[in-house]
């Protein structure tokens, strides 16, 4: 017999009362501020096991007892967590119906990276005419990974769908109460990208969030997991060149990724939340824990981004070189202007024998901005025969920036060999002078400069992303001559 | 083709251009010799357009347009070209993506579409031949690495690829040995034609026999002071510039 609409709200909301909180769940948005009850209602909402639910308050009971970090070269306007919506449902239709409704500067940005109309209208919320909204597309490269057995969908469905795997990993890399920001995710994470090679398998295609069905606005909170069985190989990418805007302006993100015996996973990322304008007013603060374990021997995990965007950007991806033979690499190549501040950096940690890391950060400064890198290598006791090859480079551009560094090595273990690196640079008068004689403006001058500056990272990235990449780099030091 | 009027010049207040008069017309090879800080690589550098330097005075005129105003990029659009004394490095640019960046805005200057890529890979392939430089010189980094010859080379491996209507070589044989010298003598020569022009800048006689003028000058003291012929240049090794500072009291 089909219950009757109001029994089912009279149920539902008497559950609520079960478990002792007043939210209404009907709502689409929880109020403003973090307690037990929001927490309640976001894994309610989500209709999450209650192990799940357990791992999010116990989250939350230790995010209560922490302050925020202030060691990092940053400086921004205290946050105030109660005035925050920690949760907003997905929104189902779109509000917007021709692209003229949007930003003209948005619109501009699309157009010089070269984005389809449709991808734009994609970005923008503007409802895609239904042939082109392709479940099609998406469903073809599903059957494909299927066929191999690959799981890759939204973190919900995971938990959903394969909640043991869940289960095991999650928190394992990036424990709740490893940091600050790692504990306020554990506890109101959103959505994010829950994937996993079977053993041997080697991922045909680059997995990126374009193709993950349901894709909802969840940038907020997000939680990725990557799990890489033995013997096998994937390569993921993160975001899109686009600028993306987010009422949210906090964002706090965790990655968690797993390799195990022989198995490597490439994790690449282009960032560009909106940064704020000219001024530095606005813009996204991006504080992100991420964090890799090989954990098998000679697995290997590479992180490379591409960091442009956000107002303030804080995130050291990581590798623990828990397996012998494992391998770590991080490239970044982080910009920033006008007032954007980015600390940034990689923690490469060496357990196993004979494990390799490579450091290579690429910081480029214009306007009033400050880039700050941050490493950490430690070599312990047990890593015998460990190598790092740690190169960070700054390049300013104008005289009103900022470049710092903080590197940090500990070396534990007399066997290990630890090189690093560090130059610091101006595009020059002369160079700028070469190239405008040639015919060169000094716009594209600087873009070429530049580029050439951060190749060594562009070429790890996915060829689709490169490219991107590249144009991307010359339209965030627009206006930065000399 | 160019036109400079009794240009007057400074750099930080200090004079160093005091009224210097040239005429180069289609097909002509100057050369401008003198002593050491009279002011040739200045020159060179404010036709450029480099705007360290203040023009006081005068004019200098371009296939009919006022050059004074005109950006360092539009100059060279327009078709000038200065082979640097000392060229600066820039490391990650590859001398193909440069070139081709350089070829394909001028190109967009003038109203044309940019140079497709098969076309533009033959005219590298041709040039570097030309000028005996080697294959895997083109993905270096442009001037990364180079020695002061290959330096010089380059320089004339990049005259060749822009075909421009004037070039200005400041200084292009120092740092060359005699093999050198002659390929890059060579290189200018297949490129002089009844509608360009060459200013070259030296110090030495010898490049000059090799890239023959059509008309001496030597610049002293912020002034073009003497023109001639060919021979002119003969004399002036012979007699050194004490020759010329005498003649001038």
């Amino acid at each position: 017999m089909e219950k009757d609409p109001k029994n089912i709200i009279e149920e539902v909301t008497q559950s609520e009362y079960k478990y002792g909180f007043f939210t209404d769940i009907e709502m689409d948005t929880a109020p403003k501020g973090l307690n037990e009850d929001i927490i309640r209602f976001i894994s309610l909402k989500k209709n999450e096991p209650e192990w799940l639910l357990e791992f999010r308050l116990d989250a939350y009971h230790k995010w209560t007892q922490m302050t925020e970090p202030t060691w990092a070269h940053l400086h921004h306007p205290p946050i105030d967590y109660q005035n925050i919506i920690f949760y907003a449902a997905p929104k189902g239709t779109k509000e917007l119906t021709d692209l003229k409704q949007v930003d003209p500067e948005l619109l501009a940005t699309f157009n010089k990276l070269g984005i389809s109309l449709e991808e734009q209208k994609r970005l923008s919320g503007v409802a895609v005419d239904a042939v082109i909204d392709s479940v099609s597309v998406k469903t073809t490269f599903s059957a494909t990974l299927e066929k191999q057995g690959i799981l890759f969908c939204s973190f919900s469905e995971a938990v959903q769908k394969y909640p043991d795997l869940v289960r095991q990993y999650l928190g394992s890399v990036v424990p709740s109460n490893d940091n600050f920001f790692a504990a306020l995710n554990s506890a109101v994470f959103t959505d994010g990208s829950f994937c996993y090679i079977p053993k041997g398998v080697r991922c045909p295609i680059e997995l990126s969030t374009y193709f993950r069905i349901n894709a909802a606005n969840t940038g907020q909170f997000e939680r990725t997991l990557i799990i890489g069985d033995e013997g096998s190989y994937v390569s993921y990418m993160e975001g899109c060149t686009a600028p993306m805007r987010d009422e949210n302006q906090l964002h706090a993100a965790i990655v968690e990724i797993i390799a195990l015996k022989d198995a490597e996973v490439k994790y690449s990322t282009v960032q560009n939340w909106y940064p704020g304008n000219k001024k530095g007013e606005g813009g996204i603060y991006n504080f992100v824990t991420k964090r890799g374990i090989c954990k098998g021997n000679n697995s290997k995990i590479s992180w490379t981004q591409v960091e442009t965007g956000s107002a303030i950007t804080w995130k050291y991806p990581s590798v623990v070189l828990m397996g012998d033979n494992t391998v770590g690499e991080f490239y970044s190549v982080a910009v920033t202007n006008n007032y954007q501040q980015a600390d940034t950096g990689s923690k490469m940690i060496h357990l196993g024998k004979n494990t390799h890391s490579t450091i290579i950060s690429k910081g480029i400064s214009a306007g009033h901005s400050n880039n700050s890198y941050r490493g950490l290598v430690k070599m312990t006791k047990r890593a015998e025969n460990g190598r790092n090859y740690s190169q960070c480079d700054s390049l300013l551009l104008g005289d009103q920036c900022g470049a710092h560094t903080w590197p940090y090595i500990k070396a534990e273990n007399k066997s290990s060999v630890i090189e690093h690196e560090a130059t610091t640079s101006k595009i020059s008068d002369d160079q700028l002078f070469y190239c405008n004689q040639r015919g060169i403006s000094t716009e594209n001058a600087i873009g070429l400069i530049v580029n050439g500056y951060a190749r060594e990272v562009l070429k790890k990235l996915p060829m689709e992303f490169a490219v991107e990449a590249q144009k991307l780099l010359s339209i965030s030091l627009e206006g930065t001559v000399g | 083709m160019l036109s400079i009027k009794n240009l007057r010049a400074s750099i930080n207040k200090k004079e160093i251009l005091k009224g210097v008069n040239l005429e180069v017309n289609p097909g002509e090879v100057h050369a401008i010799m003198g002593p050491n800080g009279t002011g040739k690589s200045t020159l060179a550098s404010i036709i450029a357009g480099r705007d360290v330097y203040t023009v006081d005075e005068g004019e200098i005129i371009f296939n009919g347009k006022n050059l004074l105003g005109m950006s360092v990029n539009d100059r060279a659009c327009e078709g000038i070209f200065l082979g640097f004394q000392y060229p600066v490095e820039i490391p990650g640019v590859s001398m193909t993506n440069f070139m081709r960046t350089a070829i394909n805005e001028q190109r967009k200057y003038r109203g044309l579409d940019p140079m497709p890529a098969n076309e533009f890979l033959a005219k590298m392939e041709e040039k570097k031949r030309v000028l005996e430089i080697q294959a895997k010189t083109a993905n270096r980094s442009v001037n990364e690495g180079f020695s002061g010859g290959e330096k010089k080379k380059n320089e004339i491996f990049q005259m060749a690829m822009l075909e421009p209507s004037l070039a200005i070589l400041d200084e292009t044989d120092s740092g060359l040995d005699i093999d050198a010298l002659k390929i890059v003598a060579n290189g200018v020569n297949r490129l002089r034609r009844p509608d360009n022009a060459f200013i070259v800048i030296t110090h030495y006689q010898r490049l000059l026999d090799y890239i023959v003028p059509d008309i001496v000058h030597v610049l002293y003291d912020g002034k073009i002071v003497r023109s001639g012929g060919k021979e002119l240049a003969i004399e002036l090794e012979e007699k050194g510039y004490e020759w010329i500072k005498a003649g001038l009291v």
